[in-house]
């Protein structure tokens, strides 16, 4: 994770999450000559998203340089897999799952309350950049359905009322 | 831990004595000289975590700490138990009883009353519904009774993150057998002989795969592990790489040395984030001991593997796609031929198996092709894991041998429909599968089965419906998914499956033309036709099946505008009963448009000009005084 002291400014903050992730690329060890490069290229995504929070232009282009490949072979396979975000997200991200077993249990009904609770749609950030929602495909804890994580915390067997439960426990901790 | 290497089967053999006994007080018959005298087994599957299994484990130790119990009773997080509905579960052993539903603040009476006073905690016992009976051990309740575990071996019996219990649960055994026993030809033909098909969904014969990876000359191969679990509602593949890693480690070990490669991916979705934790455990371990790198158990024989993550796409479960993603490409389909077993990664011969058709494979070499074989149908040999959902009242994943019928697993082990509602149907093989109808629950599963009634055995996820779903609506659902998760590469998938979805909304919103059932059979079965990759081919499969068992519900919703499931909100309307409605307001007030008028204990109405049909008065109601038409 990115913690720095150079965090104060802005410029220092980038340039420590640039630096964090040049050192996972060079740990790869990769051959920049060679056709299997690019073999890294989804694992090198992840971490620069777990870094970043999401995978803006200028982050596309250091990680296509750092592999001599095309800035649009890595915009291409950002744009092809759902985990990739180009957006940056809420600081409380609520992940909706809408695999088959949540969903004939009522799933959408809960993504609904979210919606009309935070006033944005699934895929959305909340103005103040607080909250955002996003629609997942089965987290595989079906036994819990219908199933929302928070950030890294999942809860299960929801109805409709707990959503402002949910998230009244974000909204203090946000204005804390 | 220092784990020492082990270098020749002799020594393998000298570990597992020497580790046997860690799971003397887990398994009938165990070696009796433990360090411990009781154990306790705490659920560490994904589910039971989200329930704070881990506080569950941190405060059992605590209490354990308190009563100077630390060093004779040992807390143990396994893989997961199966029984998830009633998670998080304890087992305490040896004594053998199943603690159900537990919370972090039971701990305390666990320790106090289990452990010290040796007297049960009669209120987390299992109860079962029907009989009002406590059980006490797994094995007599109704969800475990009728299961056979091969796959699943190992789930909630070992610690999926010590490898020192998995070589004590013959682990290893079947590699060091294949490395000194047998050749490659030797070990494919004990595959073919067993009948092991693969368990992703294909069902194609895991040998003859093998073989064709072999003859294939190339100084490079590669083994793949497919762990891109993407049907939703399927999670067996993710249980049993956290319930028990290193059996899909050792298996993959075997394929490399069968078929003639020294290197195997493992390709996991990124949404599994303590399976691959898990997984890097494993794989550390493995290495450490020396049953992955070079000259394994000091016979030349060299094979490691590595971890490579998905990144949300469906599509990359079909085998060129997900050969793509290794690669750092698009998840894009390719033609077939050539097969992966000629050019898969880097155009390499390459073979693609996935994770439960591995985890059956080190019992297969252990007792034999004959044995397995004995189990299951003349063509569906073995057991499958099928994750039962939905509308069930024991939610979880269970383990039968093929050939059970869908009411045993829906009914005896499922324990029936949840709410005493009434059975629709039951969906199998996800996006690509279909609806199954209570005409056909008494067939036996088999691959041929399921497809000749219309389904598929798909990787084994069953989702159970009851009468208030709208089978209309589930077939959108299912085409949304496929909507999302298609590549674009092909037209008849990206198009097509657009202009179904559209039809099938029309139907929904009560504005389908009367040809409308015509038109969604010819295009559906264009699509199947003319797709590249199975995800197209199979796309309209939950279209097709609704439409070909629930024919009525379809024409009800063109002709009569009517969701008799009460789904379709724009097919449905509200009306208060005026007998039933004694004027408490509570509907009124609730309601956020204000279309609900009517004096205080008189009967109300709704203005269905101005209901936007949400259902808050329907909820809010105590006197079931609105209706639904």
């Amino acid at each position: 994770m990115s913690t720095t002291a150079q965090s104060c400014t802005p410029q220092g903050a980038a340039k420590a999450m640039f630096d964090e992730l040049d050192t996972f690329i060079d740990s790869l060890g990769i051959d920049k000559k060679s056709n299997r490069r690019k073999g890294d290229l989804i694992r090198i995504l992840h971490q620069a998203q777990t870094i970043f929070g999401y995978l803006p232009e200028e982050v596309q282009i250091h990680v296509a340089n750092r592999l001599s490949i095309h800035h649009s072979e890595v915009s291409g396979v950002i744009s092809f897999y759902n985990y990739f975000t180009t957006e940056p997200k809420g600081k409380c991200h609520v992940a909706v799952c809408m695999g088959t077993a949540c969903f004939v249990k009522g799933a959408d009904k809960i993504l609904a309350e979210f919606e009309k609770e935070l006033g944005i749609k699934a895929g959305q950030v909340t103005e103040d950049m607080e909250f955002s929602i996003d629609i997942v495909r089965c987290i595989g804890a079906c036994g819990l359905a219908p199933v929302v994580t928070v950030g890294e915390k999942v809860y299960g067997r929801l109805n409709v009322a707990d959503v402002k439960t949910i998230l009244s426990q974000y909204k203090s901790e946000v204005k804390a | 831990m220092k784990l020492e290497r082990i270098n020749t089967p002799k020594e393998l053999l000298e570990r597992y004595k020497a580790y046997s006994c860690m799971l003397g007080l887990r398994v009938d018959g165990g070696a009796k000289n433990t360090a411990f005298e009781r154990e306790i087994l705490v659920c560490g599957g994904t589910g039971c975590v989200s329930s704070d299994s881990s506080i569950i484990v941190d405060n059992l130790n605590e209490e354990l700490a308190k009563h100077g119990l630390s060093g004779k009773i040992q807390v143990i997080k396994t893989g997961c138990f199966g029984f998830c509905e009633k998670g998080p579960i304890v087992l305490v052993q040896p004594d053998n009883v199943f603690y159900t539903m537990v919370k972090p603040s039971d701990a305390a009476e666990i320790v106090e009353s289990h452990i010290v006073n040796g007297k049960r905690v009669e209120r987390l016992l299992y109860e079962e519904p029907s009989m009002k009976q406590k059980i006490e051990k797994s094995k007599d309740m109704p969800f475990y009774k009728k299961q056979m575990r091969i796959a699943l071996r190992n789930c909630g019996i070992i610690n999926p993150e010590n490898i020192m219990e998995y070589i004590a649960a013959d682990g290893y055994q079947a590699l060091s057998k294949c490395l000194t026993e047998m050749d490659g030809d030797a070990v494919i033909n004990h595959m073919k002989q067993s009948g092991l098909r693969g368990r992703g969904g294909g069902g194609f014969p895991t040998g003859v795969k093998w073989e064709a990876a072999k003859k294939f000359r190339s100084p490079e191969k590669f083994i793949i592990c497919n762990a891109d679990e993407g049907d939703p509602g399927a999670f067996m593949d993710r249980s049993i790489l956290e319930g028990d890693p290193c059996s899909v480690l050792e298996s993959m070990t075997i394929a490399g040395y069968a078929v003639g490669a020294d290197i195997g991916y493992i390709y996991i979705r990124a949404e599994y984030p303590l399976a691959i934790h898990r997984l890097q455990v494993a794989i550390a371990q493995s290495r450490e001991i020396g049953m992955l790198g070079k000259n394994i158990l000091g016979s030349g024989f060299n094979f490691d593997i590595e971890l490579k993550f998905g990144a949300g796409a469906f599509v990359c479960g079909e085998e060129t796609a997900l050969i793509r993603s290794i690669e750092g490409k698009r998840g894009e389909p390719t033609t077939k031929p050539p097969f992966p077993a000629e050019s898969g990664v880097w155009e390499k011969p390459t073979c693609v198996n996935n994770v439960e058709t591995y985890a059956n494979i080190p019992p297969i070499i252990l007792k034999g092709a004959q044995w397995y074989s004995s189990i299951g149908t003349e063509k569906s040999k073995g057991t499958k894991v099928f994750a039962l959902a939905g509308k069930i009242n024991n939610v979880g994943l269970v383990e039968v041998p093929m050939g059970t019928t869908l009411r045993e697993i829906i009914y005896d082990i499922g324990g029936g429909i949840r709410g005493g509602k009434e059975f629709k149907s039951v969906q199998t093989g996800g996006p690509s599968g279909g609806c199954i109808t209570k005409e056909n629950l008494d067939t036996p599963i088999t691959y041929e089965n399921l497809t000749a009634i219309g389904s598929m055995m798909g990787s084994g996820g069953m989702i159970v419906m009851d009468e208030t779903d709208c089978m209309v609506n589930v077939a959108k659902f299912y085409l949304e998914f496929t909507l999302d998760e298609s590549c674009g590469k092909c037209t008849p998938c990206r198009v097509g499956n657009k202009r179904l979805h559209e039809m099938l909304t029309s139907i929904t919103e009560g504005k389908a033309e009367p040809n409308t059932m015509e038109k969604l059979e010819a295009l559906a079965n264009t699509i199947k036709k003319t797709s590249l990759c199975g995800l197209g081919q199979t796309s309209p499969n939950p279209v097709l099946s609704t439409m070909r068992f629930f024919r009525d519900e379809y024409l009800d919703h063109i002709n009569n505008h009517k969701c008799t499931a009460g789904v379709c909100k724009n097919l449905m309307s509200y009306h208060i009963i005026e007998d039933k409605c004694v004027g408490c307001t509570a509907c009124a007030r609730n309601c956020p448009v204000g279309c609900i008028t009517g004096k205080v204990k008189q009967p109300h109405t709704i203005d269905q000009e101005k209901c936007i049909k949400c259902g808050a008065c329907y909820q809010k109601c105590k006197f079931s005084a609105i209706e639904i038409r």
